[in-house]
């Protein structure tokens, strides 16, 4: 089982850069243009906005309930997209230093990723180095399965519980026969 | 006295509050000596259900000894009895309650103006379980006031343990009436979606009605190592395909019954659909996630029957109608009749036909249940069931 537990530290984390995720997602995709242009790589905005929306995705993917791991895997994928289309955007960019400095960052938040991420494995790592508990004798009856099957056959069930006698499916013929 | 409050989503806290008095004739204190963490308290706790209030008491599965007793109830109970409390409150008047239909009683909803606003017609009150269904103080706590005592009551008889009776309260005539409504044929196949521990009576239920296969589907594995001991064929979701299983085990046509003991809360793996309910639940534009529900729709047998247990608190989104339609499916659902089924299934637990503590994994003070809660949802350290001595 993928193990997960929404409320240790590494869950904590993920759940923050998940909000960054979505803060830093709607920028791209709202101010697409006016990044762009701080960083002297106008032809770069659409791309930005689809970075914009990848980001947003991964926020959610993040805040909702389930494994935050693949989302933050994805996460650093996005980083290494970012720092090789920026590091690309550097050359002959009379800019280049506000590329450098969205390098930077963007650096930055890779080394939170790469910390969450081991954490989050570690928690799982320690969780299965947990003995399983043997529950294989937990039956609740006190014979075997086979001798308790249809014991309460006879339990006084309430004829508006009931399926209608033409709806079960069981003796087929006379249902049949008898409709 | 301390109980378990709900401060708001991941936010229960054991707080001391004022002990209840009797506020209505027909009331009874109760000093609870045990009570249990429900898998319906986990969408309180992570806030998937509307209508909670900061410092509400939760819990609705509880147990113990009258201590006091309003006039009106004197006839029926008596302090220093011993008794288990069903979580639904029923006035045993009203024409529900006369059918036996007292988790829709029409008069122990004390907010019934909102629940008929919200629901159309209200149900019935509830313990610790939201001010739609009354707001009323749960049972995680050491004292509850009962109200409607001398009805919302199950008399528990000498020489059986609290830990044996005290799911008589919920899970146990929850998966029973999950059960009992497929009304279970010899050659039924029945397929249970979830292994907590509704899924868990429910297997035990399907077989003692006479199953003749049982199919537990989950994907922690302890808790389908428990399913098999109950004797159900189980079904690891992250493993297996849950559909392709279940047409296997059937001859290809399917389950003829198939029951949601999950809810609201279902996981998936890496479904299209999963993906879509998990980012609109995160955005708040969905409350509950259909997955089982979807699955279900598709697997079952034409002119088979659903059976509802899992709890649902507002709306789904993607739900295939048509094909429930085309299929000719009956649903059936709803919360459970607790008081319809507890004499017959407290004379099976005398009788020794089945122990319900089987499923107790967990047992601490009431000062731990905060954790608890934790450990339960995410099913840490073995957990299934959790039971709390105040
Ligand atoms: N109708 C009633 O009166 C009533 C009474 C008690 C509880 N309930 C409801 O029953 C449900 C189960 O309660 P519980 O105490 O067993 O809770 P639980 O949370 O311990 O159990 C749910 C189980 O479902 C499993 N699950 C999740 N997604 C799944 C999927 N896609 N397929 C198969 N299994 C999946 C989980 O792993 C877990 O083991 C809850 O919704 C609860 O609110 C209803
Ligand atoms: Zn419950
Ligand atoms: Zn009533």
């Amino acid at each position: 089982m993928a193990y997960y537990d929404r409320s240790s530290a590494g869950d904590n984390l993920a759940r923050g850069l998940g909000w960054f995720s979505i803060g830093l997602g709607v920028a791209e995709l709202m101010a697409g243009r006016s990044i762009a242009r701080w960083m002297g790589m106008e032809d770069k905005t659409n791309l930005i906005r689809a970075y914009g929306v990848r980001e947003i995705t991964a926020g959610v993917g993040l805040l909702a309930l389930g494994d935050p791991k693949p989302w933050i895997w994805s996460r650093i994928a996005g980083d290494a997209v970012d720092m090789a289309t920026l590091a690309a955007g550097m050359e002959d960019n009379p800019r280049a230093g506000n590329a450098r400095i969205a390098f930077g960052a963007v650096m930055a938040t890779t080394v939170l990723d790469v910390v969450c991420v081991q954490k989050l494995h570690r928690e799982e790592a320690y969780h299965r180095s947990l003995p399983v508990p043997d529950y294989s004798g937990r039956s609740g009856f006190p014979r075997p399965v086979s001798a308790m099957r249809g014991a309460a056959s006879d339990a006084p069930i309430g004829q508006d519980m009931r399926t209608p006698r033409i709806l079960q499916f069981q003796p087929a013929q006379s249902q049949a026969a008898s409709s | 006295m301390r109980a378990l409050v709900w401060h708001g989503a991941n936010d229960i806290r054991c707080d001391t509050v004022p002990d209840p008095e009797i506020e209505h004739p027909r009331d009874a204190i109760i000093k609870v000596t045990t009570c249990a963490i429900c898998g319906s308290d986990l969408h309180l706790h992570d806030n998937f259900m509307p209508g909670m209030e900061k410092g509400d008491i939760v819990g609705h599965e509880f147990m113990g000894e009258v201590m006091e007793v309003g006039s009106e109830a004197k006839s029926a109970l008596k302090v220093g009895e011993r008794v288990v409390v069903p979580f639904t409150i029923w006035c045993g008047e009203c024409d529900q309650c006369k059918r036996g239909n007292y988790s829709v009683c029409e008069r122990s909803n004390r907010n019934k103006a909102l629940a008929d606003k919200v629901f159309g017609h209200t149900t019935a009150g509830l313990f610790g379980y939201t001010h739609l269904t009354g707001g009323y103080a749960g049972g995680q706590a050491e004292y509850v006031r009962v109200p409607m005592a001398d009805r919302t009551h199950i008399k528990i008889p000498g020489g059986l343990t609290d830990e044996q009776v005290l799911f008589l309260g919920d899970i146990f005539p929850t998966g029973w009436q999950a059960a009992a409504q497929c009304d279970i044929q010899p050659t039924d196949t029945v397929a249970i979606w979830g292994c907590g521990p509704v899924g868990q009576m429910t297997i035990r239920s399907a077989i003692l009605l006479g199953a003749k296969q049982v199919i537990a589907i989950d994907r922690v594995p302890e808790r389908l190592a428990m399913a098999k001991a109950g004797g159900a064929i189980t079904i690891n979701f992250e493993e297996e395909s849950v559909v392709e299983r279940l047409n296997e085990l059937t001859g290809g046509k399917g389950p003829e019954k198939c029951i949601d003991a999950v809810g609201m809360e279902a996981h998936a793996t890496a479904t299209l659909d999963s993906m879509y309910d998990r980012a609109k639940q995160a955005l708040m534009l969905e409350s509950d996630r259909a997955h089982v529900l979807r699955e279900m729709i598709y697997v079952c047998r034409p002119a088979g029957t659903l059976s509802i247990p899992g709890v649902y608190g507002g709306l789904i989104d993607k739900l295939p109608f048509g094909m429930a339609m085309n299929k000719g499916l009956t649903w059936r659902m709803g919360q459970t009749h607790v008081n319809r089924w507890t004499d017959d299934l407290l004379n099976r637990i005398q009788e020794g036909q089945i122990d319900p503590s089987f499923v107790i994994t967990h047992t601490v003070p009431l000062d731990q249940g905060p954790e608890m809660y934790k450990t339960f949802r995410d099913k840490r350290d073995g957990c299934i069931k959790v039971v709390l001595k105040p």
